[in-house]
C-alpha cells in the first residue's frame, strides 16, 4: 500500500490533479454553507461584472450570482459522473465478464453487441434517450451509461480471457468451486487495476457529457448544471462573456483533474509501465 | 492485398454495415413504444397536441393493433425505402429535411477532419523526431487541454475572442445574410464562416492523432526494417517518410475510422453554437420542439454517415495495407 502511494506521488500531475479534486469536492459540500438559499435566487441587478456587488464571479441575466450556480453545479456533476460511471461499470464488467469467461459463442455475440454501440454515434443516442424519456436526473444518468459502458466491457474481457487459463483459476475449477464465486471471487479481483484507472477516465468523460447534453437544454430542470449555465450564458455572450467562461473553466478543471489523477493510477498500478508512457 | 480477393472482402464488408444499419432501425423502433404515451403521438412529433383524426391514421398506417412484429416490419420497410417518417411541425417529410441539411454537415466534419489529420500527423512527426522538442511538449499540452474541455465551451471561447474581441471571424450561420456574393467571394465568404467552427470540432482530434501518430512512430522507429534502411544509408528524411511514418499510419487510419461517431456527434454541438445550418442544427431545433421523427430521422441519418465513413477507412486500409488479410 505504501509503495502505491509512493509510486503515485512521483507522479506530480496526479498530486496537483488530486488537490483540485478535493477542492472541487470541497465546494460541493460546502456550496450550501457558502451560498445559502437556492442558486436560482435573484440576488442583484442583471448583468453585473464580475467583482461587482459582492459577486465574484458576476450575475447573470436574471441577476443571479453565477458563483452560486457554478458551487451548487458541482454537487450534480460529480453526483452524475460517479453514478452514471458505476451503472455503466456494472453493465461493462458484467458483459465483459460473461464473454471473457465463457468465450466462444457467446463471446463472440457479446462483443458484437459491443461493436455495435462503439460504432454509433453515441453522443446523438444519449440525446435521443434522454429526450424521449424526459429530462430528468436518472434519464440523464441513464443515458450516460448506456453509452459509456463498451470500453469497460473490451477491457475485462481481454483480462479474462487471460486470467482464466492460469493455474490458480484452473486450481478453483478443480476445487469445485461454482463459475460464479470463481469470476467474482477469484478472477474479478486479479482484473481490478485497469477497471479503477478506466473509471476515473470514465467519470471525466461522464462530466463532459452531461455538460454537453444540459448545454443542449437536456438537463433536469430543477437542477442547476454547469452545462446549463453556459447554455443559457451563450446568447448573450456579446453582453456578459463571464457568464460562459467561469462555469467552462470549472468543468476543464474538475475534468483535467480526474485525467490527471486517472494517470497517476495507471502509474501506481502498473509500476513496470510508469514513465516508460508515451 | 491480393486484388483478387477484394470483392470478397467488400462483400462482407457490406454485409456487416447493411446489419448495423438495421440493428439502428430496430433500436429506433423499440424507443418509439418504450416512450412514454401513445406511439402514434410519439410518431406524430407532438405528445397529445396532434388531432384525433390524424392520429387514427398513424395507428392504422403504421398498423398500431397489430402485433409488435408486424408493426416492426411495417417500420423496417418504411425506412429502408427511404421514408423516415413525416415531421408534422415543419410539414415536411425527414427525408427531405435530413438531405436539405446534409451538406452543411458533410462540410463541416469534412474540413474539421482534413485540418485535424493533416495538422495531428505532421505535429505527431515531428514530435517523434525529436523527443522532447516543443513539438512535443505543445502535443502534450494540447492533449492534455482538450481531452478536458468541453467542446461547445471551445467554440464559445472562439467565438468571445474572435468575433467579439478582435470582431475578425463571423459567429454564426454559413453565408452572409442578404450579401448575395457570387463565384470565388461566396466561397471566401463561406470560408470565412466554415473557419471557427472547423478549428472548434478539429482541435481535440488533431490533439488525438497527433499522439497516436507519436506514439506508432516510436514504435516502428525501433523495428529491424528501419535499422536496416539505415545501415544502408537511405537518407534519413527518406526513412521517416518511407519507412516509419507509412507503417505508423495504419494504427492512425483505424482509429479515425473508430471516431467518425464521434466525430459527427460533436458536430452536432458546434452546429448548435455557431449556428450552422446542418444536421446537427436541425437535432438542436427538432430537440426543442420535441419533434422525436426528426430526431430519430438524424440518429439514423448519423449512423448511416459513421457506417459508410468505416467502410472507407476498411477500404483504404486494405489497399493500403499487404498484410491486411480477409478476415
Amino acid at each position: 500500500m505504501m509503495a502505491f502511494f509512493r509510486s503515485f506521488a512521483r507522479n506530480k500531475g496526479a498530486v496537483v490533479g488530486l488537490v483540485v479534486l478535493a477542492l472541487v469536492f470541497a465546494m460541493a459540500g460546502l456550496a450550501d454553507v457558502i451560498f445559502p438559499g437556492t442558486p436560482w435566487d435573484m440576488v442583484a441587478a442583471p448583468f453585473m461584472p464580475p467583482g461587482e456587488m459582492d459577486m465574484w464571479l458576476g450575475s447573470d441575466s436574471l441577476g443571479r450570482d453565477v458563483a452560486a450556480g457554478i458551487a451548487h453545479g458541482s454537487r450534480i456533476s460529480l453526483l452524475v459522473g460517479a453514478v452514471s460511471t458505476v451503472v455503466a461499470l456494472a453493465l461493462g464488467v458484467s458483459l465483459g465478464a460473461v464473454a471473457g469467461y465463457l468465450g466462444g459463442f457467446v463471446d463472440d455475440l457479446v462483443m458484437r453487441f459491443t461493436e455495435f454501440f462503439q460504432t454509433i454515434p453515441s453522443f446523438v443516442l444519449a440525446i435521443l434517450l434522454v429526450a424521449i424519456f424526459t429530462p430528468t436526473i436518472s434519464s440523464v444518468v441513464f443515458a450516460i451509461a448506456v453509452v459509456s459502458w463498451p470500453p469497460v466491457a473490451r477491457v475485462v474481457r481481454a483480462e479474462f480471457l487471460s486470467l482464466r487459463s492460469r493455474e490458480f483459476v484452473q486450481a478453483a475449477e478443480v476445487l469445485g468451486k461454482s463459475r460464479l464465486s470463481i469470476v467474482v471471487g477469484d478472477i474479478l479481483p486479479n482484473a481490478l487495476s485497469p477497471i479503477i484507472v478506466l473509471s476515473s477516465l470514465m467519470v471525466a468523460n461522464a462530466i463532459l457529457l452531461e455538460s454537453a447534453l444540459s448545454f443542449l437544454g437536456l438537463g433536469d430542470p430543477n437542477l442547476m448544471t454547469w452545462g446549463f449555465l453556459i447554455g443559457s450564458g451563450r446568447s448573450v455572450i456579446r453582453l456578459a462573456w463571464w457568464m460562459s467562461v467561469f462555469p467552462g473553466i470549472a468543468i476543464f478543471l474538475t475534468v483535467l483533474a480526474l485525467n490527471l489523477v486517472g494517470e497517476g493510477l495507471s502509474d501506481a498500478l502498473n509500476p513496470r509501465l510508469a514513465g516508460r508512457r508515451t | 492485398m491480393d486484388p483478387s480477393k477484394l470483392p470478397g472482402f467488400l462483400a462482407k464488408r457490406l454485409v456487416k454495415a447493411a446489419i448495423v444499419v438495421l440493428a439502428i432501425v430496430v433500436c429506433n423502433f423499440f424507443l418509439i413504444h418504450a416512450a412514454p404515451g401513445d406511439p402514434a403521438s410519439v410518431i406524430a412529433g407532438q405528445s397529445g397536441a396532434a388531432d384525433e383524426r390524424f392520429l387514427q391514421q398513424l395507428r392504422t398506417q403504421f398498423g398500431l393493433d397489430q402485433p409488435l412484429y408486424v408493426q416492426l416490419w411495417i417500420y423496417v420497410k418504411g425506412v429502408l425505402t427511404l421514408d423516415l417518417g413525416f415531421s408534422h411541425r415543419q410539414q415536411m417529410p425527414v427525408a427531405t429535411l435530413i438531405l436539405d441539411r446534409l451538406p452543411a454537415t458533410l462540410l463541416l466534419t469534412g474540413a474539421a477532419f482534413a485540418f485535424a489529420i493533416t495538422l495531428g500527423i505532421t505535429l505527431g512527426t515531428l514530435a517523434a523526431q525529436r523527443v522532447g522538442s516543443w513539438a512535443d511538449s505543445v502535443i502534450t499540452v494540447l492533449a492534455l487541454t482538450f481531452y478536458a474541455t468541453p467542446l461547445f465551451w471551445v467554440g464559445l471561447m472562439l467565438v468571445l475572442f474572435f468575433s467579439v474581441w478582435l470582431e475578425w471571424l463571423p459567429s454564426f450561420g454559413m453565408m452572409s445574410v442578404g450579401a448575395n456574393l457570387t463565384g470565388i467571394a461566396a466561397v471566401l465568404d463561406v470560408a470565412k464562416h466554415l473557419l471557427l467552427p472547423a478549428l472548434t470540432l478539429g482541435l481535440f482530434y488533431m490533439a488525438v492523432y497527433a499522439r497516436l501518430t507519436r506514439a506508432t512512430m516510436l514504435e516502428v522507429a525501433d523495428q529491424d526494417f528501419v535499422k536496416t534502411a539505415r545501415a544502408k544509408g537511405v537518407p534519413e528524411g527518406q526513412v521517416v517518410r518511407r519507412h516509419v511514418l507509412r507503417n505508423a499510419l495504419l494504427p492512425v487510419i483505424t482509429f479515425a475510422g473508430i471516431q467518425a461517431g464521434q466525430l459527427v456527434g460533436g458536430s452536432i454541438l458546434v452546429e448548435t453554437v455557431f449556428a450552422w445550418p446542418g444536421i446537427g442544427r436541425l437535432a438542436f431545433e427538432a430537440l426543442l420542439a420535441r419533434d422525436y421523427p426528426v430526431l430519430m430521422g438524424v440518429f439514423f441519418a448519423t449512423s448511416v454517415m459513421v457506417v459508410l465513413f468505416n467502410l472507407l477507412t476498411d477500404l483504404l486500409y486494405a489497399v493500403v495495407d499487404p498484410r491486411v488479410e480477409v478476415a
